[in-house]
């Protein structure tokens, strides 16, 4: 028992600041989170049991529910494969017959890193505005653009551009992967004359397999999260025509304007299960197309 | 005679292969060149149109109201710097205090994430003890996990703590390691210190917290410094904890107080609104500029963001 302390010790003072934040920041509050999810509970007074009561009406009667699901997975469903192609497709540019690619590289990571910021959500309101540079250039060639922020049909793809915009980090990600490929390949693919698409299909995208499904996962996960850009370009409600109620603008208001704190928490258990439940889905198919080299079988 | 005569033929025929080689050389080489000019080309193409916005933004700022509007060019027809010192004192409270605010906020999250998590980190990835694969497998699961689904308990548990309208919450979650990705980051980096400068070390009699200030963070440096550029950079644009902790306009951060524009809208005054976006761009271009291999290299090992 002694020994035990005396080999163990070390290591959880070390982890102590970890573990009290493990604790009081994170397993604590899911839990609690769940205990609200089934309560009634507006700060004032004190959380009432209502059992189911929460769940059911987010999925019987909560029409805006519904809207913030549709709205959400239609970004995520656009917004990630977009990002994924620039990614991939500009890390591919970079890869192959270019000497320096520091610069290149350095201009095409700097909106990953600014466009978390309100700054760059205030300009990309400016820039979709019926009157912005995107409508000029249209006009150029001649196309009537729309009012791209307050018409409801066309605002959620101002935030799909904007995730294209920011395609800096996993590009850097597949970048590392495709440095990983052995260069022989391609050189013996190009002795045998194979196609450069086939040379795409047959040696580049199952070598890269795991860093793609590596990207997707990390990338599907972010885009549900996404919410500062999508709470300044819509005036944080959702607006228009709750056309921008993405699933955390929903949550974030429900609980900090409206107050209803057990109704956000069952929103916010729920959005727990859809990322955990397309991770695991994501985790279970991938032996099906993700193989990685040192595997033996 | 003879042989001289098929040497000769022989040293024609090489010559004449090696000018085929040559040749076909060559025309590889300009293939070659032409394609990576054509490369250049598109890829200088792709850079104008992904940096367009932020000139925009930067020749909006230095823009009379007028031309904002209307006009692509990005050149001023008169550069009106006072967009910076107007918009600088626009709002009820200077900008001065909003950034003194963030410079706090953000100091202290930087310091807390690197003690905490380089704490964890090495414990993970030094130590060996009771529940080590198990702590850590929880730890990757909080990566997961998104923020909002913690934010409303941690909310009520500040607010009965007394402690919204204060840093207290933006700053301690920071000093118990409460994000992850570090953990994984330093995780991945102490691991590949050799391990036998531990053992040597504990045979010396260096207790397990000499060894990690001795050895493991000198010798850590660069993970360190990725960690630290990454932490300031996100913990200075962080929007979304500011906005939940801190109420009173005295208190506010950089940008919340960049939000406050948006609710002046219509009073026109898009070019002091974007001066002060690009002043709050800068200290993270800067950092960007000075220490880009560091962040590229923190990306591409960690794999992650």
């Amino acid at each position: 028992m002694k020994r035990f302390f005396a080999r163990n010790a070390p290591a959880y003072v070390f982890l102590l600041p970890w573990l009290i934040g493990f604790f009081l920041l994170a397993l604590g509050p899911i839990l609690a989170s769940l205990y609200l999810s089934f309560t009634r509970y507006d700060m004032v007074s004190a959380p009432r049991w209502i059992g189911w009561g929460n769940y059911e009406y987010m999925f019987t009667r909560d029409r805006r529910f519904w809207k913030a699901l549709e709205v959400t997975f239609t970004y995520v469903a656009l917004a990630v494969p977009a990002r994924l192609i620039m990614a991939l497709g500009v890390a591919m540019l970079l890869d192959k017959g270019l000497r320096t690619i520091g610069l290149y590289r350095a201009i095409f990571y700097l909106p990953s890193l600014l466009g978390a910021s309100i700054a760059i959500a205030i300009l990309w309101r400016q820039l979709f505005a019926a009157d912005g540079v995107v409508n000029q250039v249209l006009a150029m060639v001649g196309i009537q653009g729309a009012s791209w922020i307050t018409d409801p049909d066309t605002s959620l793809y101002t935030l799909v551009v904007l995730a294209m915009w920011q395609f800096g980090s996993p590009m850097l990600i597949f970048l590392a992967g495709l440095r990983g490929i052995p260069r022989d390949l391609y050189e013996a693919a190009e002795i045998d004359g194979t196609p450069g698409w086939r040379q795409f299909t047959r040696i580049t995208l199952p070598l890269l397999a795991p860093v793609i499904f590596f990207n997707l996962v990390l990338q599907t996960i972010e885009a549900f999260k996404t919410f500062s850009s999508a709470f300044i370009i819509s005036n944080g409600t959702g607006a228009p025509s709750d056309s921008l109620l993405f699933y955390t603008v929903y949550l974030f208001n429900e609980a900090f304007k409206f107050f209803r704190m057990g109704y956000a928490s069952a929103l916010a258990w729920f959005l727990l299960v859809i990322i955990a439940a397309f991770t695991a889905i994501a985790f279970f198919t991938s032996k099906y197309w993700v193989h990685y080299e040192n595997e033996r079988d | 005679m003879k042989t001289s005569a098929t040497d000769l033929e022989l040293a024609i025929q090489m010559d004449e292969a090696a000018r085929v080689a040559h040749a076909l050389r060559l025309k590889r080489d300009r293939g070659e060149r032409n394609g990576r000019i054509l490369k250049h080309i598109f890829l200088i193409i792709v850079s104008c149109v992904m940096l367009y916005p932020l000139f925009w933004l930067l020749a909006s700022s230095l823009k009379p109201e007028n031309e904002i509007f209307g006009s692509l060019t990005l050149w001023p027809s008169e550069f009106r710097f006072e967009n910076y010192t107007k918009g600088w004192y626009a709002l009820p409270i200077s900008f001065t205090v909003f950034y003194i605010n963030s410079a706090i906020v953000t100091g202290l999250s930087v310091i807390g994430n690197l003690v905490s998590c380089s704490f964890a980190a090495y414990a993970f990835a030094r130590l060996n003890f009771t529940g080590r694969s198990f702590f850590f497998a929880l730890m990757m699961m909080t990566l997961m996990i998104p923020y909002h689904v913690v934010l409303i308990p941690q909310y009520v548990q500040f607010l009965n703590l007394g402690w919204v309208d204060t840093y207290l919450p933006l700053v301690v979650p920071r000093f118990l390691a409460s994000d992850g990705f570090f953990i994984f980051l330093m995780v991945q980096f102490f691991r590949q210190l050799p391990r036998e400068l531990d053992e040597a070390a504990m045979i010396d009699g260096c207790s397990p917290f000499k060894i990690y200030w001795a050895i493991i963070l000198p010798l850590s440096l660069p993970a360190m410094g990725t960690a630290a550029i990454f932490s300031l950079i996100w913990v200075w644009e962080d929007f979304l904890a500011p906005l939940i902790y801190l109420n009173d306009i005295k208190s506010y951060t950089v940008p919340l107080a960049l939000r406050l524009f948006l609710d002046q809208e219509g009073q026109s005054a898009y070019g002091q609104m974007f001066a002060m976006s690009v002043l709050s761009l800068v200290p993270v271009v800067i950092f960007f500029v000075l220490f880009q291999k560091l962040i590229v290299r923190g990306i591409a090992t960690s794999g992650m963001k």
